[in-house]
């Protein structure tokens, strides 16, 4: 697969695990209102996904939908990030992980409207206006945790101390990265880590949340070496396909 | 000088049942007799409440729906159904009773949600089968409550029945792909339907000569047609729907009659009875879901409104 194709994947299997992360949660909400929030960024999320899915499927040119793209293809060559394919702990667990992805898909998205690439170019500019919503709705659960009851203070800083880690990956260069970045179609990692950053330490120094001071990174999604979760994720998701390969559903 | 005088229950009843025989909507801050608002709070929580439990079986398939186009329809299917538990919970409240406490009633089970939502979603025909069948059965009922009595009702059943039928096409269309596919599909499809058809008619509750409810709800133009009439209708519709893609409904004495309209089977109300009464196959899970996720919202719901306040 060439490495144009391999970064569109990159973006779009982000969004499909943390969507079905989040569709793993429908009917779980702490109240109706926050569950249809859920359901929502959830189905933007597929969208988004969706839509790539169906480019990269189109630009192959070899037959295989972009539904075969997700349902009949390995774990290894899922290119999601780890963080994404956390289990839903608690609410703050869940929104701690929906805040850091929101930032980078914002910083990503508004960097990709200058994309050499025409599907990239046109994707960033939909997919923003969406992941402002998204990103709104987190920062807001930041404030509420951070500047509410003790208990909520605790997960929440919990959350945040168990997620760090896991947050470095999304800036780091892998090879089609770099291939991407000079060919004036990708974006630049060290820019979007540059406001990431800004945007991150803005939301928690006003609800009063604290980075943890360490530099203890976990990564490799991005190269197709994921935690044990996702083979589960994806046992689930592919189930029907597998089971019944003639199927057209 | 004037002489103001102290209406009566008698005369307020009059003036109510004169507005409801005009077909003039009944208000929130209208007068209406306790045993009106009472059939109201039980009725419209009810049906909120099966909107909410109902998200649980579909819920069930989500991350399972074989293709990113069903997982789509579904998961905004759910969340429509969410969204109308909104809406009726705000009409219910508008009788003066709180969300907090129609839940509470529901967790102590002195709530009932619809039955049907306590039978197992077992394959993905299954999302078919409830799209077509249980919304199908809702929608027929719900067309109904749009000429309620109550404003705030009626008005909640107007939006709700434009979603309602939109999601009785797509369940349909699942069971008619998947019985133009192959043959497992078709075995799944036929299954599911054996499986939800006797339920769905159940939805339409007890033989009107079995149903003690309906005699005010009449008079008072809660409900505007029986529960026999209302299940035939749906059965009259349904039964060519079923045919047309190769199913067969599970119903050895079904009987097409002279006028093209079918007499069905007896329905065994035993299942129906042990259902409502608890012992149905998911009563327990349901219910002890909805109190999960509710419980471990708490401290959720706390920190919004403390945060609120400290803002």
């Amino acid at each position: 697969m060439e490495a144009k194709l391999k970064y569109y994947l990159q973006i779009a299997d982000n969004a499909l695990i943390l969507s079905h992360r989040l569709s793993e949660n429908c009917s779980k909400g702490p109240f109706l209102e926050e569950d249809l929030a859920n359901t929502n960024v959830a189905l933007d999320l597929i969208g988004i996904a969706e839509s790539i899915y169906g480019e990269v499927a189109k630009q192959e040119n070899n037959g295989r939908s972009g539904d075969d793209i997700v349902y009949r293809r390995k774990e290894s060559e899922f290119l999601n990030v780890i963080l994404v394919e956390m289990p839903n702990e608690d609410f703050a667990h869940i929104m701690v992980r929906q805040f850091f992805t929101d930032v980078f898909q914002l910083n990503l998205f508004s960097e990709l409207r200058n994309s050499k690439d025409e599907f990239l170019m046109g994707i960033a500019h939909k997919s923003l206006k969406e992941v402002m919503y998204h990103l709104k709705r987190s920062s807001e659960w930041m404030y509420r945790f951070g500047q509410g009851t003790d208990e909520a203070k605790e997960r929440v800083q919990k959350a945040i101390n168990k997620y760090w880690k896991y947050t470095h990956e999304f800036f780091l260069e892998n090879t089609i990265d770099t291939e991407m970045l000079k060919a004036g179609i990708g974006s630049d990692l060290s820019i979007i880590k540059k406001n990431w950053q800004a945007k991150v330490d803005e939301i928690f120094e006003m609800s009063n949340l604290s980075i943890p001071d360490t530099d203890f990174s976990i990564e490799g999604g991005k190269n197709g070496l994921h935690s044990e979760n996702l083979g589960y994720i994806l046992t689930e998701m592919q189930f029907l396909p597998s089971k019944y390969p003639d199927a057209i559903w | 000088m004037i002489e103001t005088k102290a209406i009566s229950n008698e005369e307020l009843l009059l003036q109510f049942e004169a507005k409801i025989e005009a077909e003039q909507k009944i208000e929130p801050l209208d007068w209406m007799p306790d045993e009106y608002r009472n059939h109201l709070i039980r009725q419209i929580s009810q049906h909120a409440h099966s909107e909410v439990i109902g998200m649980q079986p579909e819920g069930n398939w989500i991350t399972r729906a074989p293709s990113l186009r069903s997982k789509k329809i579904l998961l905004a299917k759910i969340q429509d159904e969410g969204g109308h538990g909104l809406y009726l919970y705000s009409a219910a409240e508008t009788l003066g009773v709180s969300r907090d406490q129609y839940i509470q009633w529901l967790h102590e089970g002195k709530a009932k949600y619809s039955s049907v939502f306590n039978s197992p979603a077992l394959n993905w025909a299954d999302m078919g089968a409830i799209g077509w069948l249980v919304d199908g059965a809702a929608i027929t009922n719900q067309v109904s409550l749009q000429r309620t009595s109550y404003g705030p009702y009626s008005r909640a059943m107007v939006r709700i029945c434009k979603e309602e039928s939109f999601h009785q096409r797509q369940g349909y269309e699942i069971m008619w792909k998947m019985m133009e596919g192959t043959k497992d599909q078709q075995e799944m499809a036929q299954d599911a339907l054996n499986r939800w058809w006797w339920p769905a008619l159940m939805m339409f509750g007890p033989h009107d000569s079995d149903s003690p409810r309906t005699g005010n709800a009449m008079k008072w133009k809660i409900k505007r047609e029986t529960n026999d009439y209302l299940r035939e209708k749906f059965i009259n519709k349904t039964i060519p729907q079923a045919e047309l893609i190769g199913l067969k409904v599970p119903d050895a004495n079904l009987i097409l009659l002279e006028d093209g309209t079918y007499k069905h089977g007896d329905i065994n109300w035993d299942d129906f009875w042990k259902n409502v009464n608890g012992n149905g196959p998911c009563n327990e899970q349901r219910l002890d879901h909805h109190i999960k996720a509710h419980k471990e919202g708490s401290w959720v719901r706390e920190t919004a409104y403390v945060s609120g306040k400290n803002k």
